[in-house]
């Protein structure tokens, strides 16, 4: 009967009593270790909970050129989404709206496959609809509440087909970009340059996204925007500015030969800044970018013209006869001649270099010729001499010098590097110390042989003869880029007077006098590329006025046969730059004599003019 | 005033009840309404109701209440075995038979009733009992009470509940004046069923009770008995953990990692700790808690009402609704020290250990100091069997509170 002593129970309430104030100090000090020691960190997790950061898109930046006329901006584009409560009530909503919507019936299963695998997100439903069909939809939204109708801006190029080798156009980040990290601020349906200055200037273009915080609950479900304090407005892209004359581009594009592949470069030569840069044959960004249509990409993609390929920078021809202004000046600049030297061998239709015979184009021969003469009529048989005189070393090194042999630099991506030899070592790699001759400084001086430029490369070196000071600008097409050393011709001003008066001379009397314009002195240059492939490349570049250079224009068009004929599209284009629409609208009548280079002689294994038009 | 009702347990049962009800009406205040937007007026039904019978309870007198004890028990348990042939889920636990129906109405859950029954029948056979308890057997019929209703409410199942009855027992032998030795005896099956799952500390475990058996030195059948229990218990942890619903086996690992799987089994306790974590020392402020207006909270009115307290009221609400139960405990405690008789004293006892219980299980639980076990917290939880339950265990302890001082003899 022990334990119904007094006592002892005394003592067992006594241990009851402990027991509780055991249980409450334990249970005490399991709160004070999570609400006290860890209430920070428990704290932050229950903000993460509920609040969900939301991307607000940076606007991505206009590209406008020198006016501010817009090249391409962001268009107001909708898209329609659906939120529901079941996959039932999505079901009843797309059979109500499907007037508006008519969807197929692939379209619907797709709906409905987003709606399973996150029922609580709006389930997209069309992108990119029309505006009527916004307010078709609007009309219907008192009968369903879960109608969603967004704002997603979509990319717009206002002048299409007319510039879009320079304007470039966009697509959505990938699924492997995204996962790459290496860009930075990657998100879902990011906007990125793919192409032309949008690639080039993407950074500045893109801006910074903001971001924004709901609030959710534990489904997942949106209830209310945090408060304002929490919100980092996007900082929108930059508008870029660009030296080009969109009228004038868009002149280009209509007067280019059509049906034609080439390019045209139009460039300031004071500055640098390009006017104009046309690739032929062109495409319309619009039909491709926003939707993405990708029958129209494939399409494109597959055209054996290849217009995405940028003409003016990444295909290389052979420089031809344009390439004989920079061996006169390279001579002129060493002081190895005047503009009056003549040569010791007068031409008569070709001259015997050891064993071979060389021909110049004019098989009846220009006789004992100036330096000035040469120029104007294009003489091969004296640059084969001033080629000798310069000798292959200079030739290469000073040619280099002026960066012929590497890219211009310009601001846009993919800028092909021109073939050119550094050295002669380049010539005994190839073809063994004993395997060739210093025959090729012929072919080099007429600009053949392993001579390959761009044609913007062949415009920076006019628009150096061009330039007031005879330096080269770098050809650039957002204002204030191009900046740095430039590389000069190193010509006094009376050797650079001498040269653009033999250029004007061309165009009055010589090769490109069908390109002569009344009261418009204009100095210009034309060439015939060897095409192994077909016919050859044509080419002219000129600039004008002569006597003050405003504009230097180059264009080459493929399969033209001869330069003259690409002259008429050059004038043409540099009266409608200084003359205004007036002039032009009458048309410029041309009448061209022949100009064609001589066959090349196969003096080394491979040195038939390649069809570089392929990158 | 000595013949009224004891003002120590009204006062402590009001003010729990005060702070229960504010409580789980903030538990209803969620940005997206639920049904527990309305639960504490259907609680406040089951509080008049609760109410009505604790006075009843009150009524009656520990004579009566002593013989027809073994009827109670008799019905509780009856009631027990109709549940589980005709039984109904509801809520979480749709899967299980815990609720008796009548004609489509959820009328209680027999289990809640049954607690109240076994504290009745325990108290009525310890106080008939004449001399210690000094063996294991002399708790044969200790066992039969409690494993009968233990079994029933276990095969519902509903193995929180079930603990329950165990933590009754425990608390009644205890004031029984059963050695504490005896106690870990009997608790050292559970033990070792739990510690089964590493070898090594099993191991361990089974070496220190073969030391206090010998130091203790009971009988030689009881030791033998409690030893081999153990070693069986061991060996068959793994199949009884197989013979586990796939739930409670992940709320037991859940409980061990909540990170395992923090959207599935582990949401509850994270959920729970980031609650009351987040209320800090003062809280978010009444009805403010974002973890539960945003429904990050599971089971906000019954199982994890605390957490509201933890995450709106902070340690200092949490604090004082825990000292709230340590008082209202230390009332039952005087009340049993001071009662009468020893069936009167045994009955306050029980009603004590079942709030204990249900204190420990409830709020250790919310803390992630027990595993997820969902059994509800005394006066907070929604639920009207449990606070009908409760409330009655009240008044019965009123009634031996009125008894000892109405003979004016304090204590036995």
């Amino acid at each position: 009967m022990t334990w119904r002593d007094p006592h002892q129970l005394g003592g067992r309430a006594h241990t009851a009593r402990i027991v509780i104030v055991g249980v409450f100090l334990v249970l005490a000090a399991a709160f004070f270790r999570v609400q006290v020691l860890g209430s920070e960190r428990f704290e932050v997790q229950s903000v993460e909970n509920r609040l969900r950061p939301v991307t607000l898109p940076a606007p991505r930046g206009d590209i406008v050129d020198r006016l501010g006329r817009v090249l391409a901006e962001n268009e107001p584009g909708y898209s329609v989404s659906l939120v529901a409560a079941s996959a039932e009530s999505l079901g009843v909503y797309l059979d109500r709206l499907d007037p508006v919507l008519q969807l197929d019936s692939a379209q619907r299963a797709t709906a409905l496959r987003r709606y399973g695998r996150r029922p609580s997100e709006p389930v997209p439903i069309l992108q990119d609809i029309p505006f009527d069909m916004v307010s078709a939809l609007e009309e219907q939204r008192v009968w369903t509440p879960g109608l969603v109708i967004e704002a997603t801006p979509r990319r717009r190029y206002a002048y299409g087909a007319v510039a879009p080798h320079v304007v470039g156009y966009v697509s959505e980040i990938t699924e492997s970009e995204l996962q790459s990290g290496t860009i930075p601020s990657a998100r879902m349906g990011l906007l990125l340059g793919r192409s032309g200055l949008e690639e080039q200037y993407d950074d500045r273009l893109r801006g910074q996204d903001g971001v924004q915080f709901i609030e959710v609950d534990a489904m997942g479900r949106t209830l209310r925007l945090a408060g304002e304090e929490t919100t980092l407005p996007p900082i929108p892209g930059e508008t870029i500015h660009t030296t080009l004359d969109a009228e004038l581009q868009q002149f280009v594009a209509e007067t280019f030969p059509e049906e034609s592949r080439g390019a045209v470069v139009a460039m300031d030569p004071r500055t640098g800044g390009l006017l104009a840069l046309y690739s032929a044959p062109s495409y319309d960004p619009n039909s491709f970018v926003g939707g993405f249509e990708a029958e129209q990409w494939a399409q494109i993609v597959s055209d054996p013209d290849q217009p995405l390929f940028n003409r003016a920078i990444q295909a290389r021809y052979p420089p031809a006869s344009p390439w004989k202004l920079a061996v006169a000046a390279l001579a002129l600049r060493r002081g190895l001649v005047t503009i009056d030297a003549r040569m010791s061998i007068p031409c008569a239709g070709g001259m015997q270099y050891y064993n071979r015979y060389f021909r110049c184009w004019d098989a009846d021969g220009h006789g004992d010729i100036s330096l000035r003469e040469a120029i104007q009529y294009s003489c091969d048989v004296y640059f084969y001499q001033l080629g000798l005189k310069l000798t292959l070393n200079n030739l290469l090194h000073d040619a280099a010098e002026l960066g012929l042999a590497l890219p211009t630099g310009i601001d846009l991506p993919s800028e092909a590097t021109p073939v050119f030899p550094p050295s002669t070592e380049y010539y005994n790699r190839r073809y063994g110390p004993r395997g060739w001759t210093n025959a090729v400084t012929l072919n080099l001086a007429i600009g053949q042989g392993e001579n390959d430029q761009t044609l913007v490369n062949v415009v920076r070196l006019y628009a150096g003869l061009a330039n007031p000071e005879g330096v080269m600008p770098t050809p650039h097409l957002v204002q204030g880029a191009g900046a740095g050393d430039l590389p000069s011709l190193g010509l006094s001003a009376a050797s650079l007077q001498d040269l653009r008066s033999a250029l004007i001379a061309v165009v009055d009397r010589g090769t490109a006098a069908g390109a002569r314009i009344a009261d418009l002195h204009i100095a210009g240059k034309t060439g015939t590329a060897q095409n192994s492939h077909g016919e050859d490349h044509g080419w002219f570049v000129a600039f004008a006025p002569a006597e003050d250079p405003e504009i230097v224009v180059g264009a080459i068009i493929e399969f033209a046969e001869h330069g003259s004929s690409v002259a008429p599209l050059v004038t043409r284009i540099i009266a409608r730059h200084i003359l205004g629409e007036d002039v032009t609208a009458a048309g410029v009548r041309v009448e061209l004599p022949a100009d064609s280079a001589p066959e090349p002689l196969p003096i080394l294994p491979a040195t038939t003019a390649r069809d570089s038009t392929r990158p | 005033m000595t013949r009224g009702i004891d003002g120590r347990l009204v006062l402590g049962t009001l003010a729990l009840l005060a702070v229960g009800f504010t409580i789980l009406y903030s538990a209803g205040q969620t940005d997206v309404p639920t049904l527990a937007a309305t639960v504490w007026r259907r609680q406040l039904m089951w509080l008049g109701v609760g109410s009505g019978l604790a006075l009843v309870a009150f009524r009656v007198s520990p004579r009566v209440l002593e013989w027809v004890a073994p009827g109670l028990f008799g019905l509780g348990v009856l009631l027990l075995i109709l549940t589980l042939a005709i039984g109904t889920g509801a809520g979480t636990a749709a899967g299980t038979k815990s609720w008796l129906t009548i004609g489509g109405v959820r009328v209680g859950q027999p289990a809640e009733f049954a607690k109240l029954a076994v504290i009745v029948m325990l108290a009525r056979h310890l106080a008939g009992r004449r001399d210690d308890i000094t063996g294991l057997f002399d708790l044969l019929p200790v066992g039969v009470i409690v494993s009968v209703p233990f079994v029933l409410v276990g095969l519902q199942p509903d193995l929180g509940s079930a603990l329950v009855f165990l933590g009754i027992m425990f608390t009644m032998l205890f004031w029984a004046g059963v050695a504490p030795s005896m106690l870990l005896f009997l608790a050292s099956p559970l033990v070792s069923l739990l510690l089964a799952f590493s070898t090594v500390a099993w191991g361990t475990w089974i070496v220190l009770l073969t030391l206090v058996l010998l130091w203790v030195r009971p009988f030689v059948a009881e030791g033998l008995v409690v030893w081999l229990t153990n070693v069986t218990m061991g060996v068959l942890a793994l199949e009884l953990w197989k013979g586990l619903a796939p739930y409670q086996q992940n709320r037991l690992l859940s409980f061990l990692n909540p990170e395992v799987d923090p959207r599935a089994t582990g949401w509850h306790i994270i959920q729970s700790k980031v609650a009351i974590g987040s209320g800090g020392l003062l809280g978010k402020g009444f009805t403010e808690g974002t973890q539960k207006r945003l429904a990050f909270l599971p089971e906000q009115h019954t199982d994890f009402v605390f957490s509201v307290v933890g995450e709106e009221l902070g340690f200092v609400g949490v604090l004082i609704c825990l000292a709230l139960f340590a008082a209202l405990l230390m009332v039952l405690v005087s009340i049993a020290r001071k009662a009468t008789d020893w069936f009167g004293s045994l009955v306050a006892v029980g009603v004590g250990g079942l709030l204990l219980t249900h204190l420990i299980v409830n709020v250790g639980m919310t803390v992630g100091l027990l595993p997820i076990m969902g059994i509800p917290l005394p006066f907070f939880s929604y639920g009207g069997s449990f606070l009908v339950t409760c409330l009655v265990g009240l008044g019965l302890a009123a009634r031996v509170s009125w008894e000892s001082r109405r003979s004016g003899y304090g204590g036995l």
